[in-house]
């Protein structure tokens, strides 16, 4: 028996992480199911947790964990693609409300950068970090790059909008539904601008027309958002 | 399992075209995201779902949470960074989320409210 070579293989074995990530979604699933879809017990929330309690419970740094997980992590950009789908099968609605849905994605553009730096402006926060808050609202690769491009650190732009993104993906259908938002077009759209793709994740649960505009506003706010932050960060020095 | 095959063709190959064309071309725009919109307009110009899309994206996207799960870990990584600007953080990206959520979500229910107005009378 060679117990250390067991214990390196677990350690080191791009297999531990592709494990871990899985068994920790299986979980998550099922607690959801449990908790009859409560937006607490989001898929992804629990996901995370269990893997940061795995983690830390071994010891496993995150970069170890990583060699495993990142070919899960590597199926976003064909889950991306993917999007596409859902979107041509609601065309009508799409070509019904184009209008509308315009002007509010551009809107939305606006508020997501406007809203996280001008409160973190007024709680002084650095100014890197607020370069870094600019691209708080669009999905992952856009947000690294954007944000290095004008001078913020993009791990720390990647943090918030993870961060935003789990936290969206909870609040929305209570905060919706409190306000009489229901409309699957409605929360679908507010999501993917605010929430980006953890968002889009959670409203596919409740509907595919919700996912559908979810995944739409998410791409056009990257687009925008890439384009209006190196137009919009000079002015705040 | 030849129909996996197929539906991974055309997302991969959607997403590598993203790629290539976003890097060519410096976009702003990253591959994945392209190659989206690119697909979408694939899909209105043969006015049609190809049958391995249709059936495989769907249990594809249902599952759209898992892929998130690595990125999320990463809190682990820079939880220093994180717990230096503590309860500020809490509160920018809270407000920000928040507020990105009502403002289009608002507006779009009263423009749509308007329209459906406009179209009955």
């Amino acid at each position: 028996m060679n117990l250390d070579a067991a214990q390196a293989v677990m350690r080191s074995s791009p297999l531990t992480g592709v494990f871990v990530t899985l068994l920790a979604y299986k979980l998550a699933v099922l607690f959801n199911r449990r908790c009859k879809g409560h937006p607490l017990s989001n898929p992804v929330l629990i996901g995370v947790l269990l893997v940061l309690g795995w983690l830390l419970l071994t010891g496993t740094g995150y970069r170890d964990y990583m060699k495993g997980a990142q070919m899960i992590q590597m199926l976003l950009g064909p889950a991306t693609v993917a999007l596409a789908v859902p979107l041509y099968s609601n065309l009508s609605r799409l070509k019904r409300a184009a209008g509308p849905l315009a002007i509010c994605i551009v809107l939305g553009s606006f508020t997501g950068i406007v809203s996280a730096v001008g409160v973190g402006w007024l709680l002084d926060l650095p100014h890197q970090v607020l370069l870094s808050l600019t691209t708080r609202a669009v999905t992952t690769p856009i947000a690294m790059s954007v944000s290095q491009g004008v001078g913020g650190i993009p791990e720390l732009s990647a943090m918030f909008v993870i961060l935003s993104g789990i936290f969206g993906a909870v609040i929305v259908k209570p905060l919706f539904s409190v306000l009489g938002l229901a409309d699957d077009m409605v929360l679908g759209t507010a999501t993917g601008l605010s929430a980006h793709g953890i968002g889009t994740a959670r409203v596919f649960q409740l509907s595919e027309v919700a996912g559908a505009f979810s995944g739409l506003a998410m791409g056009l706010n990257g687009l925008l958002t890439a384009i209006l932050v190196p137009l919009l960060a000079p002015l705040l020095h | 399992m030849f129909i996996m095959i197929e539906t991974l063709l055309w997302l991969v190959g959607y997403q590598l075209a993203g790629e290539l064309i976003s890097r060519t071309f410096s976009l702003p725009l990253p591959g994945p995201v392209l190659g989206m919109l690119l697909l979408f307009l694939t899909l209105v110009a043969r006015k049609s779902i190809p049958d391995s899309l249709r059936l495989n994206v769907p249990r594809f996207l249902s599952h759209l949470s898992l892929l998130f799960i690595p990125a999320g870990a990463a809190v682990l990584a820079y939880r220093d960074v994180l717990a230096g600007f503590g309860w500020q953080l809490l509160v920018v990206l809270s407000a920000s989320t928040v507020l990105t959520l009502l403002l289009p979500g608002v507006l779009l229910k009263l423009l749509l409210a308007r329209r459906h107005h406009k179209e009955q009378a």
